[in-house]
């Protein structure tokens, strides 16, 4: 019994980043009808952001406020470069929704080999504080600290990307827009700032995903490639959720994260399946497509 | 007289096939103008031209202002509301998010929105995707009497509404007249009758005719509309 | 229709020269990607037979990319399927080399057609996202080493007494299997000019354009979708056996990660989509600069670079990416699409003139 509870508390801090990861994506397609390859950069330039900032503290910065410091880092990154590339790249192509899918894939793969010239394939050390890497017990149920990071991220992300969508009018604009961009600006607005606002949004939850990847789950590593590889996984949970639907991407992203989780533990340990955890996914995506092609919370495509 | 929307020459293409081949017409300030012609016409295409919500050539110029280099919102807020075909309102905000998004005035009108419709004050709360297609019809009027504008592009607001429905519609529009120019796209020639003082008929993508709305009384052109429309 | 014909003898006359390429040992300056600057160098020769592998991928995607308009990002579980099934086959099942083909060509068709008819199930971007998902799990099934048949991330050499002296991998066949990669890039291309030609062609085009219109005429696009995935796949793995004849060993970050397929989609788009020429002069475009940029960024004299100069330039992938970028931003269209503005243009000069 414990170690189901201890897989779960850690499934639900993974679903919890891919939360993170995949609301934004989903945000982005759902309104501008873009598929956002360069969000895997914007989760690697988070990390990086993250540990530059600390790299730069001094030494004697240990608390809690380093990881503070590092999260606000990773977010302002991530939403910088969403903001750069929406401005520069996206906005000239509004209209060809295929050449800003591509131009996204070819800013990701220069960034990546860009990161690889500077920093190395070698990954490089976040400073962390001690608490993070500790671990809490409760009987016998073993609590990581840096999960309960993520789950909090994930629940005040999620309280507040709600309250955002739903009270303000920049969010009314941005859920009208997804159902219908034509006639959000026959009523006169600007859906221009609206598309800027999500990649920004967006950048922003993906540089704090990015981050978290690297406390929670790789051992405060942080390499060049892990954004495209947590990428992946957020496109899975963004089409089992649904496209343009933040409640689908909340739930998948729990879905998707406890499955691994689990199929890891009970299925990885044997010969030839250490990798069933991310075979069991897309096994996941196959199941659900046969079964509602729109995914869980996604209107017709 | 002054004209509340001016169209010359206007062409648009979609997907290679030429839909409006060159319409000149101009709707003067004040009552309704309707725009006819059978289904397929460009009569929708019009409208969206108007709003630049299609590529196209030629002037439009609206409330005196060539639109030429500019995009959608920047006309719409020149002074037009557009209330298009199949309502459109956004089926996931409520009555109140709806109306909200559409306000562009500091200080929009919502008891003359109120006055008209109001149902639309006690059902603020409820998804807009829930109402019948009556009330979302009311909603997407609402939404565009909000900020007093002066021109109104009303696209087939009877269709698919019950015959009680379309007397009751045709009331509010012909109340909405009185403070703004309309341009109405409608097939049910009733309605056209009743409210409207001029007409212009498309045909195969060109002004067929133009006039006062009297001309209905002629058969031959009636039976140009008769197409879709029935006997009025 | 005076084109198809001047492409043909372009078409004819690049192979010809390719074909005798080999023979000509011409010295060039400079811009030959191999350490000798010989045209039949051992290193060009290898250089171009991977040029002309995927070349022959590219113009296969082309089919379902640029011909079909369905943006799969699953091409390379394909090609890797077509490497390691053969590898497999001949290096630790020391089959011999026709039953190893026959056995890989009869699991790839079943694989394309497994695979493509499950991602055909959703349309536009999510199956994008489904293909790309399905060629992840691919490479984590061969980076997880089932059953030691993949050997995992340290890769599976092929080695096999089954096969012929003139395609084991030493030096002295760099020639052979050159010509092997040629013919490979020839036969896609027959096979690609057939299919694409065809009224089944004239229907892939038809779904791209507008597949609603597509059914209105009474034609399923769910069969002609499935026809133009499998015909791409199964090129694709007919790319990997190629490759991995070439290359002598498969390993998976280099034949089954994402980036290849990013590079896939790249080289069709940066040569033109929906243009046979453009995929294959983009596919060989994109694999020399690759091998070339790599051969620069050894060269002594770019190792005294200042580093914010030399860090960008060292990595090909960055510049290919960067050129990617400035392509799709100011070239639509591609190569192939430049092309054709710069002939219509002269077009239009000389009616002017004729005027």
């Amino acid at each position: 019994m414990s170690v189901v509870l201890s897989l779960a508390f850690s499934g639900v801090a993974l679903g919890a980043i891919y939360f993170l990861a995949a609301s934004g994506l989903s945000l982005i397609y759902g309104l501008m009808d873009v598929l956002n390859f360069a969000h895997g950069m914007f989760m690697t330039l988070g990390a990086y952001a993250g540990w530059d900032v600390a790299t730069h503290l001094p030494i004697s910065w240990g608390g809690a406020w380093l990881l503070v410091i590092e999260i606000g880092a990773a977010v302002v990154g991530g939403a910088l470069a969403a903001a750069i590339t929406e401005l520069v790249l996206i906005r000239p192509l509004y209209g060809r929704p295929l050449a800003q899918v591509l131009v996204t894939i070819g800013l990701d793969l220069a960034a990546v080999a860009l990161l690889l010239g500077g920093f190395g394939s070698n990954s490089l050390t976040l400073p962390v504080p001690l608490w993070s890497i500790e671990a809490s017990r409760i009987g016998n149920v073993i609590l990581p600290h840096s999960d309960f990071i993520a789950i909090a991220a994930g629940i005040v992300v999620v309280v507040a990307l709600e309250w955002f969508l739903r009270r303000t009018r920049y969010g009314i604009t941005i859920r009208a827009g997804v159902e219908n961009r034509e006639m959000v600006r026959a009523l006169g607005i600007d859906v221009g700032r609206a598309f800027t606002l999500v990649f920004v949004i967006g950048g922003a939850m993906a540089g704090l995903a990015g981050l978290l990847y690297s406390v929670v789950f790789s051992g405060d590593l942080v390499s060049p490639l892990q954004g495209d590889s947590l990428l992946i996984f957020a496109f899975i949970v963004v089409v089992i959720g649904g496209l343009g639907s933040i409640r689908g991407s909340a739930v998948a992203g729990l879905i998707v994260g406890l499955v691994q989780d689990f199929a890891n533990y009970y299925l990885g340990a044997h010969a030839g399946l250490a990798q069933f955890g991310n075979l069991s996914v897309v096994l996941l995506l196959a199941v659900v497509l046969e079964w509602r092609p729109r995914g869980l919370f996604g209107r017709a495509l | 007289m002054t004209n509340a929307l001016e169209i010359r020459d206007l062409h648009v293409s979609i997907a290679g096939s030429h839909i409006l081949k060159g319409i000149t017409f101009e709707v003067p300030e004040g009552g309704v103008t309707a725009l006819l012609g059978r289904n397929g016409v460009g009569k929708t295409t019009t409208l969206r031209a108007v709003l630049g919500l299609v590529n196209h050539t030629g002037d439009v110029h609206v409330l005196g202002t060539d639109t030429r280099t500019m995009v959608t919102h920047r006309i719409v807020r020149l002074g037009i509301g557009y209330v298009p075909e199949d309502r459109d309102v956004f089926a996931g905000l409520s009555v109140a998010e709806n109306l909200r998004l559409a306000e562009r005035s500091s200080e929009p009108d919502y008891d003359a929105v109120y006055a008209l419709f109001p149902e639309l004050r006690t059902r603020a709360r409820q998804r807009a995707g829930s109402l019948s297609g009556g009330q979302q019809q009311m909603l997407s009027i609402a939404r565009v009497l909000l900020n007093g504008w002066p021109l109104l592009l009303v696209d087939e607001p009877s269709k698919g509404l019950a015959p009680k429905l379309v007397t009751e519609l045709a009331e509010t529009l012909e109340r909405i007249a009185n403070i703004a120019t309309i341009l109405l796209v409608e097939q049910n020639l009733a309605v056209v009758a009743r409210l409207a003082q001029r007409i212009v008929v498309l045909d195969h993508g060109e002004v067929v005719h133009q006039g006062a709305a009297s001309d209905l009384g002629d058969a031959e052109l009636t039976q140009q509309l008769l197409g879709v429309a029935g006997a009025s | 229709m005076k084109t198809p014909r001047i492409g043909l003898i372009v078409g004819a006359c690049a192979t010809l020269l390719a074909l005798v390429l080999p023979f000509i040992g011409l010295h060039v300056p400079w811009i030959l990607p191999g350490v000798v600057d010989v045209v039949n160098s051992t290193g060009t020769l290898d250089v171009l037979a991977l040029c002309f592998v995927f070349a022959g991928v590219a113009l296969g995607y082309d089919v379902m990319f640029g011909y079909t308009g369905l943006l799969s990002l699953g091409v390379v579980l394909h090609f890797a399927a077509g490497v390691y099934i053969f590898d497999i086959a001949l290096t630790l099942w020391h089959w011999p080399l026709f039953l190893a083909l026959s056995w890989t060509a009869a699991v790839a068709l079943a694989l394309g057609l497994v695979v493509g008819a499950v991602s055909l199930r959703v349309s536009g971007i999510a199956f994008t996202m489904v293909t790309l998902a399905f060629a992840q799990a691919f490479y984590y099934l061969i980076e997880d080493n089932p059953h030691g048949l993949t050997g995992g991330d340290d890769g599976l050499s092929l080695f096999s007494n089954r096969l012929p002296s003139f395609l084991s991998g030493a030096v002295s066949n760099t020639r052979s299997l050159y010509w092997v990669a040629l013919g490979f890039l020839v036969v896609t291309g027959v096979v690609v000019w057939v299919v694409t030609e065809s009224s089944t062609g004239h229907v892939f085009v038809a779904i791209r354009d507008n597949e609603r219109r597509v059914e209105v005429l009474g034609l399923r696009p769910f069969g002609f979708k499935l026809a133009a995935y499998t015909v791409s796949s199964l090129i694709a793995s007919a790319g990997g056996v190629v490759y991995v004849l070439l290359i002598g060993t498969a390993v998976p970050s280099a034949v089954a990660a994402t980036t290849l397929t990013l590079s896939i989609v790249i080289m069709v788009v940066l040569g033109g989509a929906a243009s046979r020429w453009g995929a294959v002069t983009g596919g060989i475009l994109y694999i020399y600069l690759q091998q070339y940029l790599v051969k620069v960024a050894a060269e002594p004299t770019f190792a005294s670079l200042p580093a914010f100069l030399r860090v960008p330039l060292s990595q090909p992938q960055f510049l290919l990416g960067a050129i990617f970028v400035i392509f799709v931003l100011f070239v639509p269209g591609g190569l192939a699409g430049a092309l054709l503005r710069l002939r219509m243009a002269r077009a239009r000069r000389k009616m002017a003139a004729a005027k």
